[in-house]
């Protein structure tokens, strides 16, 4: 993975620029001891790490305005970081940068159950976001299956998405504003408790842009209220293409389930043995959640088992109890982890129109016995988000290294079929030189123009994103 | 101008000797008036994708909003946003094309459940200000690839590019609806009977208030379940004043599915302002602030929708009604004449430092100010 060179009068003026920071923090908000920052030097996407200049943890907005503005007089560039647990490598740092880390910004500011929303300091992480209101009987409707360790500053980043968002929609679509300090050191307010932008919709590009435009330290988030309940039924199939078209029937059918996932069975076997939550061994698992009242419940299950029973399932269950619920969720949540207890492994997020499903799960099997590397499907197949996990061995020359390439195979092909490279995580550095495949030169233009207009300087989140040679005369400018 | 192809488009916009009046149908005519050669996108008109079973169609920007309301029919599916026809209230002809929809962002009633237009937005090409053609977003609903532009043209009027095709989210039609209106004649405690019903779990999925009427809300979905939770909110909410539902299960010309459709989109419309001289203002604020607000404009004629974050007032030609606005949120000054037009701007004025911002947008998407300049003021 290539990355700037590093800017070498920063890393000389390192004392210089750690003194300024000392002066406007408090002691414990300012990490420059290499042993410490260490803890830095990469996020979920561990093959890729390098320590940070130093680390900064801000508890105020007025402290993140004046470190910003310090380093936007030094040109030093800075890293946004929420928990670390990015997938493409958006929160890893150049050895010439400020790590931002939110994670100490946590409050909750304002729960307002009549107008539906709560504000929160961005560092809070998602699932305690829920934690703060499931009180009053509300919920915080993304979730991650990170959620419990990833931050909403993250998720605001990379715009993430969960198993829910079929019926609850992403990030976007839950974030009413925002506050957010500009890299030299301006504080904006952007949206709030009411709908809409007066003009641009300068929250949408924000939502989503890889810590590139601004430090986000407050949210307002949309809260809803829970249903009166939820239940989740298991289907299993024979064939990959089977699961598939009962998944196009269902929704043909004007049925809208909150969730619909898929599991293959590599995928399948390796999470029954990590969580037990009783699936069923088969070629394709289907895990189908709906919600309401328990009639409401049966009655939208029973036409889902009805439209199931016409692709014959060879397991169809029902949960029968609450308990039974969260073992299924837990079993999927936990997919990447049980993978993850195999073998190493490199998960990718390409989302295809859903319809090219079976073609692109049978070339995915094609390419996997060319590469001669293991892969499972995990994936959200109400929405065509799919999460092949490929499984190398990082202590094996060179195979980290076809490791990517095959990943990188998939997402074209995701590209090819009409979809894009990355639903949900992001693009990082991960993702970064595939950008080419599925944009013109002119669409990365159009892209790198609104960063120009946040952040003139390219001091924000450096080398993500966009391809090196793209942005190389911007960067240097 | 009217370019029959995207080709031909970029070729115009390339080659404009100054500034361009942008129009889609010409229905939305919303903003300050634009002084500029007319181009007009209808002959970017077609369906160009539409898979039912993936909830996904592309169209060109052009397409007239009903044909693409006609083809989601057909397949039992609709866009989810539910766009107003503004042409009663702004006394304008023509149809409405689905770019003039995006490019205005143009919600209606389920924007509380559903989300805005740009929610349901999933892709857009479009042509900038220098003639490049410029694709973001795509087919597909889960998409986090690159910068969110597809956002950031939702609602920018045309001022950042000429939207030539478009791409979106579809849901299915609920087997029925139903309307439930309560007597409720005053704004505080409508306000609050809305609160209580979109903080139920009953999936409440329009909330309006029309003095004189009362609240009126709705339930979608299975028939059975519906019937359920129009039960449960009668229930929840009869303490607020008389309950009475109007189902859409039901046959007939009064309580059946025509009823609740010609109900909603009346409140999508605005048909209650309209009809009557004055200037018309559209204003978003945290819904408890709205009664408030309201004590404060002293318009002529007001209703609530969106459970009263969106507040619709008519008032004497010529009043700011902004300016006695007093909570945070925004004022849009949707009708008036051009004198007005001129002195108050139509779209809320913003803080310098987003001012500056949005104006650094422009510059770089449109940098020889071509595209309805002004028209966002
Ligand atoms: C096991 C596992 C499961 C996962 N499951 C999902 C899933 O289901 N769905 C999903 O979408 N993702 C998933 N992820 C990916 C990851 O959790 C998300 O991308 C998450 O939102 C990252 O949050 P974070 O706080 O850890 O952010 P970080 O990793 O710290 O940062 C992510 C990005 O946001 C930027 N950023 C951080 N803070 C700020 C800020 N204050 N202002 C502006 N930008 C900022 C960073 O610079 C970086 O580009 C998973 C990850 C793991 C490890």
């Amino acid at each position: 993975m290539d990355m700037p060179t590093p800017d070498a009068t920063i890393l000389a003026g390192k004392e210089r620029i750690v003194a300024r920071l000392a002066a406007v923090l408090p002691a414990d908000a300012l990490i420059t001891d290499p042993a410490e920052t260490r803890a830095y030097e990469c996020d979920a996407l561990t093959a890729y790490r390098c320590p940070p200049l130093c680390a900064v943890l801000p508890r105020s907005t007025e402290e993140v305005s004046a470190v910003l503005k310090i380093c936007h007089a030094e040109g030093v560039p800075v890293v946004p970081r929420g928990s670390g647990t990015s997938l493409a490598g958006g929160a890893l740092p150049t050895a010439d940068c400020v790590i931002l880390g939110v994670a100490r910004l946590n409050a909750v500011l304002e729960a307002d159950y009549q107008n539906r929303f709560i504000r929160v300091q961005t560092g809070r992480t998602n699932l305690s976001v829920t934690g703060a209101v499931e009180e009053e009987d509300f919920f915080y409707a993304p979730d991650p299956s990170s959620q419990l360790a990833c931050a909403i500053a993250g998720n605001i980043g990379m715009n993430s998405g969960g198993a829910h968002c079929l019926k609850y929609g992403v990030t976007t679509n839950n974030l009413l504003g925002v506050t957010m300090v500009l890299m030299d050191g301006t504080v904006v307010e952007i949206g709030g408790a009411h709908l809409d932008a007066p003009g641009l919709d300068l929250l949408g590009v924000i939502c989503g842009s890889e810590g590139q435009l601004g430090v986000v330290t407050e949210a307002t988030l949309r809260i809803l209220r829970k249903p009166e309940g939820a239940r989740p039924v298991l289907m299993g199939f024979d064939a990959n293409e089977v699961a598939g078209a009962c998944v196009s029937d269902i929704i043909k059918a004007g049925v809208l389930p909150v969730a619909i996932e898929f599991m293959d069975r590599p995928c399948i076997r390796a999470t029954e043995a990590f969580a037990h939550a009783g699936y069923p061994d088969c070629e394709a698992l289907l895990i189908i959640e709906v919600e309401g009242s328990e009639a409401e419940i049966d009655e939208q299950l029973g036409l889902i088992k009805q439209i199931a029973a016409k692709h014959n399932p060879v397991a169809l269950r029902e949960s029968q109890s609450e308990e039974e619920s969260k073992k299924i969720w837990l079993g999927r949540k936990s997919a990447f982890g049980a993978m993850g207890q195999i073998n190493d492994y490199m998960c990718l997020d390409g989302t295809i129109p859903v319809s090219a499903l079976p073609l692109v799960l049978r070339r995915i099997g094609e390419m996997s016995r060319d590469y001669g590397l293991d892969v499972g499907n995990v994936f959200h197949a109400g929405d065509g988000n799919m999460h092949p996990l490929i499984l190398f061995d990082a202590n094996k020359p060179g195979d980290l290294e076809k490791c990517e390439a095959f990943g990188a195979d998939i997402l074209k092909l995701c590209v090819e079929v009409g979809g894009c490279l990355t639903g949900e995580h992001g693009v990082g550095i991960e993702k970064r030189d595939l950008m080419v495949v599925q944009f013109a030169p002119e669409d990365l233009e159009a892209q790198m123009r609104v960063k120009d207009v946040f952040d003139p300087k390219w001091l924000l989140n450096p080398a993500k994103v966009f391809p090196l040679a793209s942005s190389a005369g911007r960067r240097a400018a | 101008m009217k370019p029959e192809s995207e080709a031909e488009l970029a070729e115009m916009v390339r080659g404009a000797a100054g500034p361009l009046a942008l129009r889609g149908g010409g229905t939305r005519t919303i903003g300050r008036p634009v002084a500029g050669e007319l181009l007009e996108t209808g002959g970017l008109a077609g369906i160009r994708l539409y898979e039912p079973g993936a909830l996904t169609l592309v169209a060109g920007a052009g397409t007239p909003l009903a044909e693409i309301d006609a083809a989601l029919a057909a397949e039992g599916q609709r866009l989810p946003f539910e766009a107003p026809d503004m042409r009663g209230l702004l006394g304008t002809q023509g149809e409405s094309t689905i770019g003039g929809v995006v490019a205005a962002n143009a919600s209606g009633p389920r924007r509380v459940q559903a989300g805005a237009c740009r929610d349901s937005l999933i892709g857009v090409r479009f042509i900038d200000g220098a003639g490049t053609v410029v694709k973001n977003g795509g087919r597909v609903m889960k998409n986090v690839t690159g910068y969110d532009l597809v956002k950031l043209l939702a609602g920018s009027h045309g001022t950042l590019g000429v939207l030539s095709e478009v791409s979106f989210k579809v849901l299915p039609v609920p087997e029925t609806a139903a309307s439930l209106i309560v007597a409720v004649s005053d704004a505080g405690a409508a306000v609050q009977a809305m609160a209580a019903a979109m903080a139920s779990p009953y999936e409440v999925t329009g909330a309006a208030w029309l003095p004189g009427t009362g609240v009126v809300l709705r339930i979608e979905g299975f028939a059975a379940s519906v019937s359920y939770r129009s039960g449960k909110l009668t229930d929840l909410l009869s303490g607020f004043g008389a309950v009475e539902v109007e189902a859409g299960a039901k046959a007939g010309p009064e309580t059946g599915p025509e009823a609740v459709a010609a109900r909603w989109a009346a409140i999508r419309d605005v048909v209650p302002l309209q009809g009557a001289a004055g200037d018309l203002w559209r204003l978003s604020v945290k819904p408890s602030d709205a009664p408030g607000v309201l004590a404060r404009l002293g318009a002529e004629a007001v209703m609530l929708d969106w459970a009263g974050g969106l507040i619709w007032a008519r008032a004497a030609e010529g009043e700011d009604l902004r300016a006695r606005l007093g909570v945070p949120g925004h004022a849009t000054l949707v009708r008036a004449g051009a004198e007005t037009r001129a002195r108050i701007a139509p779209f809320q004025p913003e803080p310098a430092p987003l001012a500056a911002i949005a104006a650094g947008l422009r510059a770089k998407f449109d940098p020889r100010g071509i595209l309805n300049p002004g028209i966002m003021g």
